[in-house]
């Protein structure tokens, strides 16, 4: 009966996507620990990284896609969740290494002891413990995504106006995290990890198992949006995105709608920060920079709004062009790149890969479902 | 137990609105028994979109009553509260969500617990979808059932909204020209409906059209510059001298 | 306050000195000019002899390196009248003063060059053993002393105005006669007003003078009333009678009044100031958003490429035409608007006329056009800090009361409320602005009456830009011209609209006044950055309880 539902929930599309993240999980290992490093197929741990940082943006890009895609809300602050969810892992992190770091200080981080304090401040107490991090990695972003939409969501701050005033959320944040009395290490952020859970955070098998964690929270999130996009909330949720004070007059509180939503995808972006942080070593104030939120928004917008795999293939996509640009002689051209994909995308794909793909295949369909039927019945 | 301070369905007393100065509703009145249907009259700007938006709670009057079944004071609630208090709405604008199909539109209009909670944890069952089979029949779109409304035409998004409204089953129906843009046959078969459905319903009906109006056969409110010039049977009104003025004078 | 005391200096009040008062006749006071002028000639001549003399005991007691015998020695050198006194003590401040093997006085000048302390002469070699002559802070602060003595009557008037502020700060009861006869010959009424405090300091402060002076001494510090000033009054020292103690209350409390009036005051020119700049980043957001609603992301780009413009403006002036530099920004003006206006116009040709009605992908595309806009100005003129001059007219300032002023502030603040009425003129009294207000209020009517709304779109966004130009103008003169220019200004630009209320010009200007008024009121409470954080917190609340805005429209046409 579950496995039913289950199935009835997941389109062809999400099959496949779960099906090619089901694949990764079992063949990425054999090729990385199995297949000699000599062979062309063996798959190097720093490749398995990069692929795990790409796969905490595809995270970001569902949750997202889920509030602009099914609610019409777009965020243009979903970077601060992020980083919010990563400085809870980081702050865990900076916890484990204890007394191995420059100023060999058991409790207080190297930066604290830089800034002459004296003991933790009180929001750093409990980060020593895995399970209260982890809470707070849901928490933090959890809280600020509710606080910030039961204002805002309540007195119908809607469109461009919200789009604005979340990115003047996450600007507010990056002003106050680059503060060194904020107590998050400042400009420089959080690094220098040693270990998580007692396993070394350099360590390839540590890595490998991230990136696999990190595929699993993909799956799972997705599974939970695709739960919640095709419940009787999620038509709902479209009604409000598609005709808002209609829905009003229908009787629904949409307000509690786009904050149920936005809360949780605030904490989804939480999730894929958390991964994130581990697997590329450092989180720091720049992770709030307005820039990197809006493009989070063309991830989602060149895969497909509304398409939940659209997202995650969008931000696997523009991130891997990124890494191709910026790596190579064309490192200065990536800007004109990306803006260009900015405009082109919204002129000429508003529907994204995904979405395109699909509206061709559907044409092609009724084609032939039309020639089918002026075979068989004349017209009326 | 509330003291019921009126018998009357709805009961406006005094509203008025401004908009920067402009009178939009000037000190109306109006009452609707329970079970009454209404037609409102009146020329453009007489005020009868802004008096449905403040029975609706998407506009608040600066001063006045507005009471429903006697008790509730309409002022102090948003449009979802009114809405599941009973009341209706159809807009001038055929507005269904167009990137859901015809049976989803009615599912999400059908009555029932809209908290988030139980919305997520929905579940198809069969009462339900009998009564949406009903409606189906009803409005005449049983054909078009898995088809995405926003391939709909005119006139059956008029009646896919008249759809919704009975799905949602109200005790007052708020009906703004619901025949715009229909032929003559579409008219009539309208009016039919709208009949049919204030047999067990309070209705109120803002529409231009005459022909449409007579048909409905029942008591026509004329409004004027935000407040009542004429209230009456459609003949006795158009009889009154203020109302010819109004509609041919200038 | 009296109604006459007007706060600021009263030049025209001198300190009666008890020792010497002005004469009050003319007559005796050019007497007494006269005479000051000729001893001021005789006395270098009487001590010439005593010079050489002064000079070799100053050099013995250097020589026995104790600190009591150097701080006579000080006394020594500044008394003895050498044309090189004030650089032998200046030496021996920064430790360049040296006794050689065979006592010999040398100091190295700051080429390291050696000098022969008694001569003043250069000498061909540097003599052997030199060891430098100790001091510590009491003598550093004689010597400061010693140096301030000879400088008052210095014939340059910027050392002697030094000289004179040393001693208002330092109140050194001994520089109270050199003072005096430096006041005396004073011609700069500016030199002589910080002499007279100077004395008044010492007055006040030191012990065993008559309460009648000290009195006019206090009268004279609370008329300057400036920071300065406190510090000799609270320093009244407890033999002086009640009613001085009093006065100096007084004058205490009355300057922290004007004190206070004046940080106020400060406060709320500095914030008309940010304000002024607010406004001109976003009077063009205003037209663009606020009246046809197109979110356009890259509106801070359009800033720095007008700051683009006027630094290749100056570049070009610069290198063909150096005398015309001071009008390289009236140059400025005219060609940054005419190429952040054709920008915005090829910008809404190209890409924002597809997208009307789609201002969440408007917002999108504008980003994208905003880092190439970026990027394109960053490959042609590098990643760096570009320079742009101010022109003579800017530069410099002048003092208001307690403020000081710079007309370079002044001119952006006349610029800005100058772009501003002649953007609400063009909207009000031209036909193009009633052509514009006629397409955003209702399109399809202005379109059936003829107007070429696709013409008015392109021209309108173009305004929009073209100011930003301007802006970048202005900004060129107080902010970093770089590629990141823009980015800084985007945000407060969209917050300042908003806040002000959408579509109305009024409200921008008083949106923007507020925000640049509140953030220099809150930072020295709150610092800048968290200053800065409160306020966007707050207009996040407030765009939630007033969603349209301090001046929003109401009624149903704004539903739609």
């Amino acid at each position: 009966m579950l496995t039913n539902r289950f199935l009835a929930m997941l389109d062809a599309r999400g099959r496949i996507f779960l099906g090619v993240i089901l694949a990764a999980i079992v063949l990425v290992p054999i090729l990385n620990l199995v297949v000699p490093t000599g062979s062309s197929l063996h798959v190097p741990t720093w490749l398995v990284s990069l692929m795990g940082k790409y796969l905490c943006y595809a995270i970001l890009a569902l949750a997202l896609d889920l509030v602009w895609g099914y609610a019409g809300i777009l965020s243009l602050g979903h970077g601060a969740f992020f980083a919010l969810g990563g400085y809870a892992m980081g702050m865990y992190l900076m916890r484990q290494i204890g007394a191995r770091g420059v100023y060999a200080n058991p409790i207080l981080p190297d930066f604290m002891v830089f800034l002459n304090w004296k003991e933790l401040p009180w929001f750093w107490h409990g980060f020593d413990m895995f399970p209260f991090a982890m809470l707070m990695v849901l928490l933090a972003p959890g809280l600020l995504a509710f606080v910030f939409g039961w204002f805002a969501f309540r007195s119908r701050v809607t469109g461009v106006y919200l789009s604005i005033i979340t990115q003047a959320l996450t600007y507010a944040m990056l002003l106050a995290f680059f503060r060194n009395d904020m107590g998050f290490g400042g400009n420089n952020g959080l690094t220098d990890f040693k270990d998580i859970l007692g396993y070394p955070v350099q360590s390839d098998m540590t890595r490998l198992v991230l990136f696999l964690l990190t595929l699993l929270a993909l799956a799972l999130c997705y599974i939970l949006a695709r739960a919640i996009v095709t419940s009787k909330a999620g038509k709902v949720l479209v009604a409000v995105r598609d005709a808002e004070s209609r829905t009003r007059f229908l009787g629904f509180r949409v307000e509690h709608y786009k904050l149920f939503v936005f809360t949780l995808s605030a904490m989804m972006a939480g999730l894929a920060g958390a991964l994130y942080v581990p697997q590329v070593g450092i989180i720091n104030p720049s992770e709030f920079q307005p820039g990197n939120s809006i493009e989070v928004v063309i991830w989602v917008a060149v895969g497909g709004r509304g398409t939940l795999v659209g997202a995650a293939i969008g931000a696997i996509l523009v991130n891997l062009a990124k890494t191709t640009f910026t790596t190579g002689a064309l490192a200065p051209y990536w800007l004109f790149a990306l803006g260009a994909l900015f405009v082109l995308t919204t002129l000429y794909m508003p529907k994204g890969v995904i979405g395109t793909f699909a509206e061709w295949r559907e044409k092609r369909r009724e084609k032939a479902v039309l020639a089918a039927n002026a075979s068989t019945t004349p017209a009326e | 137990m509330e003291l019921k301070v009126t018998d009357y369905l709805l009961y406006l007393d005094g509203v008025s609105v401004a908009f920067d100065g402009f009178k939009a509703i000037n000190s109306l009145s109006l009452t609707i028994e329970p079970g009454e249907m209404r037609a409102i009259i009146g020329p453009n700007g007489a005020g009868k979109t802004t008096m449905m938006d403040i029975i609706t709670g998407k506009t608040r009057p600066d001063t006045g009553d507005v009471l429903f079944d006697g008790t509730v004071d309409l002022t102090q609630l948003d449009e979802a509260a009114i809405a599941n208090l009973g009341i209706g709405r159809k807009f001038q604008k055929p507005t269904v969500f167009e990137m859901h199909t015809v049976e989803d539109n009615l599912r999400l209009a059908l009555k029932g617990d809209r908290r988030v909670f139980s919305t997520l944890f929905w579940r198809d069952s069969t009462p339900e979808r009998e009564k949406i089979d009903r409606i189906l029949d009803t409005i005449r779109l049983g054909h078009l059932r898995e088809a995405s409304a926003a391939n709909l035409s005119h006139g059956q998004k008029q009646w896919l909204e008249i759809g919704m409204l009975l799905a949602q089953d109200p005790k007052l129906l708020l009906v703004d020209e619901p025949v715009a843009g229909m032929t003559d046959a579409e008219t009539e078969a309208t009016a039919h409906l709208l009949k049919e459905i204030a047999k067990d319903h309070s209705v109120i009906v803002v529409e231009h059209d005459m022909a449409f109006v007579r048909e409905l056969d029942c008591k026509v409110t004329v409004l004027h510059e935000g407040s009542v010039l004429a209230e009456g049977a459609l003949d006795h009104v158009s009889a009154d001298q203020r109302v010819i003025e109004v509609y041919l004078g200038r | 306050m009296g109604a006459g005391n007007v706060p600021g200096r009263h030049p025209e009040r001198e300190i009666d000195m008890p020792t010497f008062r002005f004469p009050s006749d003319r007559g005796a006071l050019v007497a007494a000019a006269r005479l000051l002028l000729i001893l001021s000639l005789l006395l270098p001549l009487g001590l010439t002899g005593a010079r050489a003399g002064a000079l070799d005991d100053a050099a013995a007691l250097f020589a026995a390196d104790s600190f009591s015998d150097t701080a006579k020695a000080i006394d020594l050198v500044a008394g003895a009248d050498a044309p090189h006194a004030d650089a032998i003590l200046e030496a021996l401040a920064d430790r360049r003063l040296f006794v050689s093997a065979d006592k010999k006085l040398v100091f190295k000048d700051k080429a390291g060059a050696a000098i022969d302390a008694l001569t003043g002469k250069k000498l061909a070699a540097e003599p052997a053993g030199l060891a430098s002559v100790r001091i510590n802070n009491r003598l550093r602060s004689a010597i400061n002393n010693a140096v301030g003595q000879m400088t008052l009557q210095s014939p340059d008037a910027a050392k002697r105005h030094a000289a004179a502020l040393a001693v208002y700060k330092s109140r050194d009861a001994a520089s109270e006669d050199g003072l005096r006869a430096a006041s005396r010959v004073e011609k700069d009424a500016g030199i002589k007003t910080v002499q007279q405090l100077a004395l008044a300091a010492i007055i006040a402060t030191a012990p065993g003078k008559p309460d009648i002076d000290r009195l006019t001494a206090i009268e004279v510090l609370k008329d300057q009333g400036d920071r300065d000033a406190l510090t000799p009054l609270n320093l009244v020292p407890a033999e002086a009678g009640q009613g001085v103690k009093d006065a100096a209350k007084a004058a205490v409390a009355e300057i922290n009044n004007r004190l206070a009036l004046w940080s106020g005051v400060q406060n709320a020119w500095y914030g008309v100031s940010l304000g002024s700049v607010l406004l001109l980043a976003a009077i063009g957001l205003a037209i663009t958003f606020g009246v046809m609603g197109i979110i356009n992301m890259a509106h801070g780009e359009m800033v720095m490429i007008g700051a683009y413009v006027t630094f290749v403006i100056q570049e070009v002036i610069r290198q063909n035409y150096p005398g015309l530099f001071d009008y390289s920004l009236a140059l400025a003006i005219p060609a940054s608007f005419v190429v952040a206006g054709v920008i915005g116009i090829a910008i809404e040709r190209l890409v924002i006329r597809h997208l009307y009605g789609r201002p969440l992908e408007t917002l999108l595309a504008t980003w994208g056009i905003s880092l190439i806009l970026q990027q394109a100005v960053r490959t042609i003129f590098g990643p760096t800090n570009r320079e742009v001059g101010a022109p003579s007219f800017m530069s410099g300032s002048f003092k208001l009361g307690l403020l000081d002023i710079t007309y370079g502030r002044v001119w952006i603040v006349v610029f800005a409320l100058a772009v501003f009425l002649a953007v609400l003129a063009l909207l009000r009294f031209t036909p193009m602005g009633l052509q514009m207000r006629a397409v955003t209020q209702n399109r399809r009517m202005a379109a059936s009456m003829g107007i070429r709304t696709a013409r008015i779109d392109a021209l309108t966004f173009g305004l929009g830009s073209g100011i930003a130009g301007l802006a970048g103008v202005a900004l060129s003169q107080i902010d970093n011209v770089s590629p990141n220019l823009g980015q800084s200004y985007i945000i407060d630009s969209f917050m300042v609209v908003v806040f002000g209320g959408v579509g109305n010009l009024w409200g921008t200007l008083v949106a923007a006044l507020s925000l640049g008024i509140a953030n220099k009121f809150l930072e020295p409470f709150a610092g800048a950055v968290l200053g800065k954080i409160a306020l966007l917190v707050f207009i996040i609340l407030f765009i939630q309880k007033r969603p349209r805005g301090l001046f929003a429209l109401k009624g149903r046409a704004i539903e739609s």
